[in-house]
């Protein structure tokens, strides 16, 4: 393949209609550093197109380090440094030719503390990434992307009539799906939930997590999470981390949430899923 | 409440819903306590405190010790009352509750103290400027008035409009070289951060007279141009731009970093996460670093000594001749013997003041409410563009 090919294959349209089937992700190797302190050492995982994969294991294991690898969000971070390599529909990432604005268009991200832009109102918020970008929108393109996007993220009915309101007067959990919805506006390919609800109340949760359901027919979702039964409940494949004393995170176990939590290979597996540790 | 409503609707006497609940659930309305207001105690508790701590220092001064003068009358009487306080409050109260309070009323009177000496400043200025205050100050200069004239012939106009458009100038020099070091200094960060600032730092202790002997030297002198405006707006951007600069990257740093990354994790390149997240976030801010910036250079008058000289003729051309400046007519007036020229200089402090006083509004207005507040005129924007 061509570098142009590669490069117009990162590319995303603004608005128009739906991609085709969402590309999965494909880390191979990966390990991380911040200085000289190792964080990651070769983790190697798939994650399916169209399926969610939680990521689960106890705090400081290097979970949301690995998430950030996947949309180079780690790089932000002056000492940080990587090994590996990331592929989506068989293109690496971390290739020098890529626009790195590209990548991260094509595979978004929610964070753990929902963060919409306090200055913009809501309908603002979810157009902010093609603004980003640099797209200029018509109004009926702009209207179009705002209701489809908040559509999708379940937050539609609730702020149809406070559109022009600022985006951070909404509620803890309706600023969390103006997020999502932000992130969807771009047509990402994948999207990387970094513990989406650890912040949220249970109903707040429970809307999100219909929220992702919905999703997975559109886009890959990557999250981690604290809670195993949010883990069981949303998604399909799993994988454990686990960091020893002093030690670099490691995966564990990965495959079926099915597998994971009802017949786990490995008894630390088992005994985090069951909630003896962590 | 609808039917309370239809009712007065219907030309019957309108029913008040409180009465109504209160006929209804028969109950008295529930009187309101506010925790946090003053008890009547600690009132009579400190106005005691002083009129105590005033009778005792009234005695040991005039009676008992052969002390005099109203500023040891005045410590005198500060100590004995924070004394006083702090007994009574050790008595009602106990130890923990009296440290408190004689540091709350500390603070309080620190606080109230500061003010004095800015009500005074503000009250003489009014009170020695404002005979001469008449309409054709804005309109005449200084040109035909003689010594002998009365205050209220002739006017500041020529000094107004140079001030204008000296600090003009030097705002448009200095905040975009500013707000970009800035952005520099928060944003990009790098090794060079540090002596940057250590610069910017040390620009802000410069001397005014310097900046106004550095432009003489390099611009003036150096480069064969007259005493104009245009010289001192460049004496007076020097001036302004540390200001600008560290004001301005401390706003910046306040934006939370959780918007940078959301911004960058949209695809967001860093120039446009700057422009479109960063700037709109701190809007408010970074006008007050411009306000701050024209504050501190708008009563400059060393940098103008030997830029612009002073000119008591109209002259709206910065870039050409001599200008006039306030600061500048009011130290040229404010020396002269006669006592009309004096009280002149003293409406131009008034009318300096007025400005400064007036901008600060005017940005106030412009930079709104923060950033989680959606004006009026953003809200038709918005409309138009189809996110309302």
């Amino acid at each position: 393949m061509s570098s142009s090919n590669a490069v117009d294959a990162v590319e995303t349209p603004p608005v128009g209609e739906a991609r085709g089937p969402a590309a999965g992700l494909v880390a191979e190797n990966v390990s991380a550093w911040f200085g000289d302190h190792k964080v990651l050492h070769r983790v190697s995982l798939e994650m399916q197109a169209n399926h969610v994969t939680s990521l689960i294991g106890p705090s400081g294991c290097g979970k949301s380090t690995f998430l950030r690898i996947l949309n180079r969000m780690h790089e932000l971070v002056p000492s940080a440094s990587l090994a590996g390599s990331v592929h989506i529909d068989g293109i690496d990432i971390y290739r020098s030719d890529l626009l790195i604005t590209d990548i991260r268009r094509r595979i978004g991200m929610v964070f753990q503390k929902p963060n919409p832009f306090p200055a913009m109102s809501v309908a603002e918020n979810v157009v902010a990434g093609l603004k980003l970008a640099g797209y200029r929108l018509s109004r009926s393109d702009a209207q179009d992307t705002v209701e489809h996007c908040l559509e999708r993220a379940g937050l539609w009915n609730e702020v149809k009539n406070r559109l022009g309101d600022p985006g951070a007067g909404l509620s803890g959990g309706q600023q969390q799906r103006l997020c999502i919805a932000r992130a969807l506006a771009v047509r990402p390919d994948v999207l990387l939930m970094d513990e989406p609800c650890s912040a949220l109340d249970p109903t707040s949760t429970r809307r999100i997590e219909e929220t992702i359901d919905e999703l997975r027919e559109q886009v890959t979702i990557v999250i981690v999470t604290h809670n195993m039964q949010q883990a069981a409940r949303v998604s399909q494949y799993c994988a454990f981390f686990l960091a020893g004393e002093g030690e670099p995170g490691v995966v564990v176990e990965q495959g079926t949430t099915q597998k994971m939590f009802f017949h786990p290979e490995d008894q630390r597996t088992l005994d985090y899923v069951t909630g003896r540790f962590g | 409440m609808t039917t309370t409503i239809e009712r007065g609707a219907a030309g019957g006497e309108p029913i008040d819903f409180d009465e109504e609940r209160i006929e209804f659930s028969g109950e008295a309305p529930a009187e309101r306590i506010r925790p946090r207001g003053f008890r009547p105690a600690d009132v009579i508790d400190l106005v005691g405190a002083a009129a105590g701590s005033f009778c005792l220092t009234w005695l040991v001064y005039e009676r008992l010790t052969p002390l005099s003068g109203g500023l040891g009358f005045g410590v005198a009487w500060y100590v004995t009352f924070l004394a006083t306080v702090w007994l009574v409050a050790r008595e009602r109260l106990g130890a923990l509750h009296a440290r408190d309070r004689i540091v709350g009323v500390i603070v309080a009177t620190v606080a109230i103290g500061m003010l004095i000496p800015l009500a005074v400043i503000v009250g003489y200025t009014i009170a020695r400027g404002y005979h001469a205050l008449r309409p054709q100050f804005f309109t005449q200069d200084q040109g035909h008035v003689g010594p002998l004239s009365k205050a209220t012939e002739g006017g500041g106009s020529e000094a107004i409009v140079g001030s204008f458009e000296m600090v003009g100038i030097a705002t448009l020099l200095s905040v975009p070289l500013g707000i970009t070091t800035a952005v520099f200094l928060s944003e990009i960060r790098g090794r060079m951060a540090r002596p940057v600032r250590m610069i910017v730092d040390a620009m802000s202790a410069t001397p005014s007279i310097v900046a106004g002997l550095f432009v003489y030297a390099a611009f003036i002198l150096a480069l064969h141009q007259q005493q104009t405006g245009l010289a001192a707006s460049l004496a007076l951007a020097v001036m302004m731009l540390p200001t600008v600069t560290r004001t301005a990257e401390v706003v910046l740093r306040l934006v939370p970093g959780g918007l940078r990354e959301a911004s960058l994790a949209l695809g967001g390149g860093e120039w446009a996460t700057v422009r479109r997240i960063i700037f709109p976030t701190a809007r408010a801010g970074l006008l007050t670093a411009v306000i701050l910036g024209v504050a501190r250079v708008v009563g400059e008058t060393a940098p103008l000594l030997v830029t612009s000289l002073g000119n008591p003729y109209f002259n709206g051309n910065a870039f050409k001749g001599k200008q006039d400046a306030l600061p500048l007519m009011i130290y040229r007036l404010v020396r002269l013997p006669q006592s009309a020229e004096i009280q002149r200089a003293w409406t131009g402090a008034l009318v300096l003041l007025g400005l400064v006083l007036v901008l600060f509004i005017v940005a106030r207005i412009i930079g709104g409410r923060g950033p989680g507040h959606i004006g009026r005129f953003k809200r038709v924007r918005l409309a138009r563009k189809g996110l309302s």
